[in-house]
């Protein structure tokens, strides 16, 4: 790549901060070039942050219609899936599902539910509701 | 404020290990560039790992595991290191601060995803991300995080939870500094050898990694379906793990490419500067594949796998070539 051809399209996925690339300048040297982004870069960024945000809206959902736990919300929320909130709160997979089921949910004690605060750095009362 | 932090310079780089360790030596006084470091570790590299899951989609690396550009780095400037980790927050953050108090600056293996000063589109659980403390006032950490232009600031209690963050490759604390540095020189023959060491890792007997890597995964390719949205976000993830998350896959290419610039005066081989330019158009090849796959994504022209799939295995052929004449050049 060339030092003309350094993207500055202004990727709005960095929020304002550039990232450095390697270019090479006019004398053929690669030095590095500060870059505001690139479109492809933001597409494809974009493409994931918004399956995330689809999967947390759809799990806000079905806590509103009474067919999740609250906590399902706030594991796609926290861009968690089920593996790793296992592994983050150190209940069993198995647990966790179980846990995502709103009459399930509403038999926890505060002890229990602050592994999952913990995990998805929340209070006990937040964790109970959608926000 | 410690005499370290007052001294210490922020240099952006393209990848935070390679960035935070050639900061960290240069605060050191020895003269590594990022890609002098990228270079002599033979950080360069592919990998593909269905079965590490980041946000269930897999792992696909352009440069070796965490940790192994520093480690890389120890034989040909015979320097030590101290890496610890610790089985509690608490212990990790005393530690952190003593060593800070001792006048070191620390190196620090950390989950992206709750580092707050990362812009939100940015922050994924990528558990390998490596940043320079340098200093603490009050509550908060001085961070030179070589991935940002300037230095960032973090609240003791979020870097504390980025670096105990759990799920693949956790850091468990993780942090490392220099126990002695001996030398500051770089020898033609350590240059050679890493040059060398690199080859191996992109023309290994192993499917997963290196060039035979980059077919496995277009072999997984071009079994996706077209016409789903999980082919659309396997195909994103390539690109993402090519240019971002810290595991610039393209832009390593250009790094290496700069590595073997400088690498044509250490070892006095002028033909590397030639290896030089032919890799900076095998990088060109890897950003004209992304600009297809982000195609695909948005919609302007149709999904289609078997696509992205011959253009791999052309940049795996591209890149078979490549290093073999390379590995023949500093034999």
């Amino acid at each position: 790549m060339d030092l003309d051809n350094v993207p500055q399209e202004g990727n709005a996925t960095l929020g304002g901060h550039r990232k450095a690339v390697y270019a090479r300048d006019a004398s053929g040297r690669i030095v590095i070039a500060p870059s505001k982004g690139w479109e492809a870069e933001e597409i494809v960024t974009s493409n994931a942050v918004d399956t995330l945000q689809a999967l947390a809206e759809a799990a806000r959902q079905r806590v509103q219609a009474g067919a999740a736990s609250p906590l399902e919300y706030w594991m796609c929320a926290r861009r968690m899936d089920v593996p790793l909130l296992s592994q983050t709160s150190g209940y069993w997979q198995w647990r966790v599902k179980r846990h995502l089921r709103p009459d399930i949910f509403a038999t926890l004690t505060d002890k229990h539910l602050q592994r999952y605060a913990d995990a998805l750095g929340l209070t006990v009362t937040e964790i109970r509701k959608l926000p | 404020m410690n005499s370290h932090a007052a001294t210490f310079q922020h240099h952006h780089s393209a990848h935070c290990e390679s960035g935070v360790i050639s900061n960290l030596l240069r605060h050191h006084g020895v003269p590594v560039t990022e890609s002098l470091a990228f270079g002599l570790s033979g950080g360069l590299a592919f990998a593909y790992l269905p079965f590490i899951k980041i946000n269930g989609l897999p792992l696909i690396a352009y440069r070796s595991l965490p940790r192994a550009i520093i480690k890389g780095l120890l034989a040909p400037l015979a320097t030590r290191f101290r890496f610890e980790t610790f089985r509690s927050p608490q212990a990790g953050a005393k530690r952190l601060d003593d060593l800070l108090a001792s006048g070191q600056i620390v190196g620090l293996q950390t989950s992206v995803y709750w580092l707050p000063y990362f812009p939100p589109d940015m922050r994924f659980h990528f558990n390998a991300h490596n940043l320079l403390v340098y200093g603490k006032e009050g509550d908060e950490y001085l961070i030179s995080d070589p991935v940002f232009e300037h230095p960032q600031r973090c609240a003791s209690a979020d870097l504390l939870r980025a670096r105990f963050a759990k799920g693949a490759l956790a850091p468990k604390g993780l942090l490392y500094y220099p126990k002695a540095i001996p030398q500051k020189q770089i020898t033609p023959e350590a240059v050679r050898a890493a040059i060398r060491k690199n080859c191996r890792a992109m023309l290994p007997p192993v499917p997963i990694a290196g060039v035979r890597g980059m077919r496995w995964l277009a072999k997984h390719v071009e079994k996706l379906p077209a016409g789903e949205k999980h082919s659309a976000d396997f195909i994103g993830q390539i690109v993402r793990m090519q240019e971002e998350i810290g595991t610039g896959g393209a832009g390593f290419r250009f790094i290496y490419a700069a590595f073997l610039q400088e690498a044509a005066q250490l070892a006095q081989l002028p033909v590397l500067t030639q290896f030089s330019e032919r890799l900076t158009t095998i990088g060109d090849g890897w950003r004209a594949m992304a600009l297809k796959a982000a195609r695909m994504i948005k919609g302007r022209e149709p999904v289609n796998p078997s696509a992205i799939a011959a253009l791999l295995r052309q940049q795996a052929d591209q890149e078979e070539a490549f290093f073999k004449d390379l590995q023949a050049a500093v034999k």
